[in-house]
C-alpha cells in the first residue's frame, strides 16, 4: 500500500465526505470518491496498528556502542 | 538614686541614638525567611524574617517595594538590605528594608535571566526555528531518569491512549553535576538512532536548584540542534526553564506531555468508523436522489410524450418490417415458379430427354462432332453412339442416304 501520513489521509478522506454530501457530482464521480473514501477508512485502520508497542531502554557499553534493551518497568 | 529619672520618650530617644549611631545597623543585609507577610492597602508591606532562632519585624514601604522583581511571600528565604531603627510609638525596632532578594535562587535567578536573554537574542527561541510535532508518531524517544516519577507518568499516559506505539527510554540523570553532559549525549545519541519521531525531555517537579540542569546553555543548544522536534516536560507548570523556551514545544507537566505527544487511539478509530458511516450515507443519499430523479423523469410529460412517440415509431417500424417482409415472400413466390416454368421448358430441350425417348446421338470418335448426315462418316469408321444410359462403340459397315424430296425437308 502507499505510504500514506495519517494527517494527509484523514484529510483527503475529510474531503471525499464534503463532496459527496454536497451531491452535486455525476454518477461515475461519486463512485469513484466513495470507493477511494472507504480505501482510506481501510489505510487509515491500518497505520494506526503498525507499530508494535514496545518500550526499550537506550544503553551504551565502555566504547560507547549503542544497544537496546527490553524496559521492564524498575530499575535497570 | 544617683540615676535619674527619665520620661519614657527620653528613655526612648537614647535607644533610638544607640541603633542610630551604630555602623552595623545602618547598613545591614539580613540573611531570613519571611513570614507573617502582609501587603498593605497603601502599598507599603509588613513581614517578619525570621531564622532558627530569632525574628525581626520587617517594613518596606511602597517606594521601594515597587521596585522589587518579585513577589515575595510566606516561607520564601531572602537576604534582605536596609538600616535598623527604633519606631518611638510604639518601642519597636524594625528593619527598614530598602531592597531584597530570594536568597540561594538569587544568582541562579540573575545566570538564568541573562542566558535567557542571550539565547532569545541568537534566535533559540524563534517560533520559526519550531519543529512541528508529528500527530502521530510511531517511535517515540523520552530522556529522564528511569526512576523518577516522571517515566512512570509518561508511560501510563502515553500506554493508556495509544497501546501500542513504541518507546525509547534514554536513561540520564536530570539533577547533579553530570546530568546537562548526559541530557546532551542523549540527544546526540537518539538522534543518531534515526529512527524516532519525536523525544521527550522530562523531569518530575523540584526545586529551582534540582530543575537547574534545564537551565544550563549546553542543554539549551543540544535541544536546539536537534534534527528530531522535542518536547520539553520538566517540573510543574509554574516552572518555565531554558529548555522550555528552546523545545519544539512545552508540556506544563511529564503527564501532559503524554496527553500531546499522542492521540487517542480509541477516539481515532471511532473517527474513522464515523467517517465510513458518513461516506456511506453520502453514497445512499445520492444514489436515491438519482433514483428518484430518474423516476421523476419518467413520469414527466416530455418523457411520456417521448416515449409514446417511440412506441408509435416502433408499431410503425413493426408494419413495415412485416410488409416488407410480405412483400419479399410474394416476390419471391413469383420468380420462384417462373423459374419453375423455366426448368420445365429446359426439360423438354434437353437431349437427354430425347434419349430417355430412344432416341440416340451419334458421334465422330477423333473430335465428337454430332453426325447428322451419312456423309459426314465413311464406311469402316468408327463411331459413337449415345444412348439414354451410355454409348456404344460402333463400325460404319455400310451407308445408304435416304432420298427425299426437296420439300419435305424439315
Amino acid at each position: 500500500m502507499t505510504e500514506y501520513k495519517y494527517e494527509d489521509a484523514i484529510a483527503r478522506l475529510e474531503d471525499i465526505i464534503e463532496k459527496l454530501e454536497k451531491g452535486n457530482l455525476s454518477l461515475e464521480e461519486s463512485l469513484n470518491l466513495f470507493e477511494e473514501g472507504i480505501r482510506l477508512t481501510k489505510i487509515c485502520t491500518k497505520i494506526l496498528d503498525e507499530a508494535e508497542g514496545r518500550v526499550q531502554v537506550l544503553i551504551k557499553d565502555l566504547n560507547g556502542e549503542i544497544d537496546f534493551k527490553d524496559f521492564n518497568g524498575g530499575c535497570i | 538614686m544617683a540615676a535619674p529619672v527619665l520620661t519614657v520618650s527620653e528613655l526612648t530617644g537614647i535607644i533610638k541614638y544607640l541603633f542610630d549611631s551604630n555602623e552595623i545597623l545602618r547598613q545591614v543585609y539580613v540573611r531570613g525567611e519571611i513570614s507573617n507577610f502582609k501587603y498593605h492597602l497603601s502599598g507599603h508591606i509588613y513581614f517578619v524574617l525570621k531564622d532558627e532562632r530569632a525574628q525581626i519585624r520587617c517594613v518596606m514601604f511602597k517606594n521601594r517595594s515597587i521596585l522589587l522583581p518579585f513577589m515575595p511571600e510566606n516561607g520564601m528565604r531572602v537576604v534582605a538590605f536596609g538600616y535598623v531603627t527604633v519606631y518611638e510609638k510604639n518601642g519597636e525596632y524594625q528593619l527598614y528594608v530598602e531592597d531584597m532578594e530570594p536568597d540561594g535562587i538569587g544568582a541562579l535567578f540573575l545566570a538564568y535571566e541573562k542566558l535567557k536573554a542571550k539565547l532569545q537574542k541568537e534566535g533559540l527561541f524563534d517560533a520559526s526555528a519550531k519543529k512541528s510535532i508529528p500527530f502521530l508518531p510511531k517511535n517515540i524517544g523520552i530522556i529522564t531518569s528511569i526512576n523518577g516519577a516522571a517515566i512512570k507518568d509518561l508511560l501510563t499516559v502515553i500506554r493508556r491512549r495509544f497501546p501500542n506505539v513504541n518507546i525509547l527510554i534514554a536513561p540520564v540523570s536530570v539533577q547533579g553535576k553530570q546530568a546537562a553532559d548526559e541530557i546532551c549525549e542523549a540527544i546526540k545519541d537518539l538522534n543518531r538512532i534515526g529512527k524516532l519521531d519525536v523525544i521527550i525531555v522530562a523531569r518530575g517537579g523540584g526545586s529551582i536548584e534540582e530543575l537547574w540542569t534545564f537551565n544550563e546553555e549546553k542543554v539549551a543548544r543540544a535541544i536546539y540542534s536537534s534534527r528530531i522536534p522535542i518536547i520539553s516536560a520538566v517540573g510543574h507548570e509554574t516552572d518555565y526553564t531554558i529548555a522550555d523556551f528552546v523545545a519544539d514545544k512545552r508540556a506544563p507537566t511529564p503527564s501532559a506531555a503524554g496527553e500531546m505527544v499522542v492521540p487517542e487511539k480509541k477516539q481515532l478509530l471511532a473517527d474513522i468508523a464515523q467517517r465510513k458511516k458518513r461516506i456511506i450515507a453520502a453514497m445512499c443519499a445520492l444514489l436515491n436522489t438519482r433514483k428518484q430523479e430518474i423516476e421523476y423523469i419518467k413520469r414527466s410529460v416530455v418523457f411520456r410524450k417521448l416515449r409514446s412517440e417511440v412506441d408509435n415509431n416502433r408499431i410503425q417500424l413493426d408494419l413495415l418490417t412485416r410488409r416488407l417482409l410480405r412483400e419479399t415472400v410474394n416476390q419471391l413466390m413469383v420468380k420462384k415458379s417462373a423459374l419453375k416454368t423455366l426448368m420445365g421448358r429446359l426439360d423438354v430441350l434437353s437431349p437427354l430427354a430425347v434419349l430417355d425417348r430412344g432416341y440416340s446421338i451419334c458421334q465422330t470418335i477423333d473430335d465428337l462432332r454430332i453426325v447428322k448426315r451419312v456423309e459426314e462418316v465413311s464406311s469402316g469408321e468408327e463411331v459413337k453412339v449415345i444412348l439414354s444410359n451410355g454409348y456404344l462403340l460402333c463400325n460404319v459397315i455400310s451407308k445408304e442416304k435416304k432420298v427425299v424430296r426437296e420439300n419435305d425437308r424439315v
